[in-house]
């Protein structure tokens, strides 16, 4: 008859622990079961809220610059006589904005582009201007742009949704309201005149969907020169459009952009404070969820681990009187602890996955689309195995303590 | 180091042993009044007396596994009285073997891994040799037929004679016996103590056998009357 041998690459304190667990199969599945689930909860909301947090943040950026440098306002100034304490005029008015370029632009853009974390700095003019066509007339905005350089910032060939997104100095690209509004397409002319009386008749090359009613009854796209000379702002641009390599870095880039070229700098971040209040709260209630789950399966643990050593007791005090050191029966519960957290992780992360699975063929929206994308992010799992699997330990220590001090002789005696 | 090799050398000395619970404390009460007693090598001494005598803190001690409050404890020659919990922990698992009333076989196991757990402990990784020398152990008792069952699957004298073999697997000098057939039919009890006197004959163990029967009592080579933590009469048997 072969003598059965125990695993040989495994040590002493990993069978003994392996063993108690599968002793108490019943009690060790329904806290695995636990921490599963508690695992697969922390799994699925942080992957869910992360999805709908870069789905946001995707979708404000893809219309808009990370940073965006503007003209600086006009201000009034007080008329003051000789006494510089007094004032002339009894009321101040606040000044007219006129159109104005940004001071040295070209210089400015140099600058930001030697930035190392820029990717790219685009010059825009921007400014209202009316479509006429027969007896229908439209107010619309005028985005005049280089697109080499702009449509690294706004995807917009994305959102076209007839034509390409071709612009050359005489052509325009529309919104699908706006179209639909005067009833033209691709290769019709249209006539735009300035509020300064400039007029240019263009050919509209693209039709897009920005997906908001308002910004495609609005928004148009010309190129750059085309702007300057329609909007009287010959060689000069009204913003400069800066996409950075890390979008949350953002508002500090603006600060130091501000700081060195002394215009104004507005990242996205400053100019969508709800948006970020609603991502900080959701960060927040996800953390406190994530702590309360964490707690209850650490305490879960703990629970199981100290009936554990009540229950074995007796074993504890045999194993010491046989010349098990005090050490070997802290690891044998340590273990124990830490194999209960790796496995009811292991099981939670398939449980997590299985849930964000079932959620992307579910939450659908009205054209079948997926509601916004879910990536199954192998650091997230790896954090949440590490996670238990550190909240197992923690918790054992206190029972594999009290384990390790029983008295033999009291352990034997029951 | 003494040589325990030497049929006269003691495997344990106690000299003015002295053992009190609650020390300092109003109820502090001694239950050793000062023993004296030597344990030479292959000697085979029964321990008697009445209950709450104190032979079972008199076992623990010699055990290692509590200190005495006074006095000093020799135990295969090393002074045992300085050692800290480390030191001791490591000379009661290479020097005594325990066999306690109840088996106190771990449940996990097979009756062979319940016999290798204090050589796994000593060594950390499993090894052919250490399964061997559970497996010859579990044939000396006579149980290879049932060396793959869990424990919990034997009868009480099955049991027994695993936990004997367990308490051997370290061919320790010194076995210690608290009772180890007082939970056994007669048949097994003679089975049980048979089998242990046969190994102090074979491999020369000392061993203090604790017991309240004087019929087994009585074929030990020496008996120690233990009344109210004294000894009283501490002689060699006829036979």
């Amino acid at each position: 008859m072969s003598i059965p041998v125990l695993p040989r690459w495994l040590p002493f304190e990993w069978i003994v622990a392996i063993r108690f667990l599968r002793e108490g199969r019943t009690q060790t599945a329904f806290i695995m079961g636990g921490i599963a689930i508690g695992v697969g909860v922390i799994v699925f909301m942080s992957a869910l809220l992360s999805g709908l947090q870069s789905n946001f943040v995707r979708r404000v950026l893809t219309g808009q610059a990370h940073i965006q440098l503007l003209q600086p306002k006009e201000i009034a100034r007080p008329l003051r006589g000789g006494d510089r304490d007094i004032l002339q005029g009894a009321i101040v008015q606040p000044p007219l904005q006129r159109l104005k370029g940004i001071d040295q632009w070209q210089s400015v853009a140099t600058q930001i582009r030697a930035i190392p974390d820029v990717l790219v700095v685009s010059p825009a003019v921007t400014g209202s201007a009316l479509v006429v066509r027969g007896d229908a007339s439209r107010a619309i905005s005028v985005i005049g742009m280089e697109p080499e350089l702009y449509f690294r910032i706004v995807p917009l060939a994305e959102k076209i949704v007839r034509g390409s997104t071709r612009v050359t100095v005489s052509d325009i690209l529309i919104g699908t309201e706006l179209a639909s509004d005067v009833g033209v397409g691709v290769g019709d002319k249209m006539r735009i005149t300035s509020a300064t009386g400039s007029e240019n008749t263009l050919t509209i090359t693209g039709v897009f969907d920005l997906g908001s009613k308002g910004a495609n009854q609005r928004t148009t796209y010309i190129a750059l020169h085309t702007a300057q000379s329609l909007l009287g702002l010959p060689g000069g641009v009204t913003a400069l459009d800066v996409t950075v390599r890390d979008v949350y870095a953002a508002e500090t880039i603006a600060r130091r952009i501000t700081a060195s070229t002394g215009v104004e700098a507005d990242s996205w971040i400053e100019t969508n404070q709800q948006f970020f209040a609603a991502v900080s709260a959701q960060t927040t209630a996800n953390t406190a969820i994530r702590f309360f789950v964490a707690l209850s399966v650490a305490f879960g643990i703990a629970s199981v681990l100290v009936v554990s050593v009540v229950q074995k007791s007796r074993e504890i005090g045999i194993l010491r009187a046989m010349g098990i050191a005090r050490g070997q029966i802290l690891r044998v519960f340590l273990l124990q602890g830490g194999l209960l957290g790796l496995g009811g992780a292991l099981a939670g992360s398939l449980l997590g996955a299985l849930a964000l699975v079932a959620w992307q063929r579910l939450a659908r929206n009205a054209d079948g689309t997926a509601m916004f994308p879910l990536s199954l992010d192998p650091t997230l799992f790896a954090l949440a195995l590490l996670l238990a699997t550190a909240t197992g330990l923690l918790a054992a220590t206190a029972p594999a303590l009290r384990a390790a001090r029983l008295d033999p002789v009291v352990a034997i005696r029951g | 180091m003494a040589d325990p090799s030497s049929a006269t050398t003691p495997v344990v000395r106690l000299q003015g042993v002295r053992k009190s619970f609650n020390v300092g404390e109003p109820n502090e009460t001694e239950i050793l009044h000062g023993i004296d007693m030597t344990l030479n090598r292959g000697e085979f001494c029964a321990v008697m007396g009445p209950s709450g005598s104190g032979k079972s803190t008199l076992l623990n001690i010699v055990g290692l596994l509590d200190r005495p409050t006074q006095g000093t404890l020799s135990v295969c020659g090393e002074q045992t009285t300085s050692l800290d919990d480390h030191a001791l922990t490591r000379l009661r698992g290479h020097s005594i073997g325990f066999i306690f009333q109840y088996h106190h076989l771990i449940s996990a196991f097979s009756a062979l891994e319940n016999v290798m757990m204090p050589i796994l402990g000593d060594v950390t990784f499993p090894n052919a040799d250490m399964a061997e020398r559970a497996a010859a152990l579990i044939d000396s008792v006579g149980l290879t037929p049932w060396r793959d069952q869990p424990v919990m699957q034997l009868s009480g004298g099955q049991q027994q004679r695993v936990a004997v073999a367990r308490a051997l697997a370290m061919n320790p000098a010194l076995l210690l016996a608290d009772e180890p057939t007082g939970n056994l039919d007669t048949r097994s009890a003679d089975a049980v103590f048979d089998l242990i006197r046969r190994v102090n004959r074979e491999q020369g163990t000392s061993v203090l056998f604790v017991t309240h029967n004087q019929a087994l009592a009585e074929r030990c080579d020496k008996i120690i009357q233990v009344i109210d933590g004294r000894v009283v009469d501490s002689g060699a048997q006829k036979n």
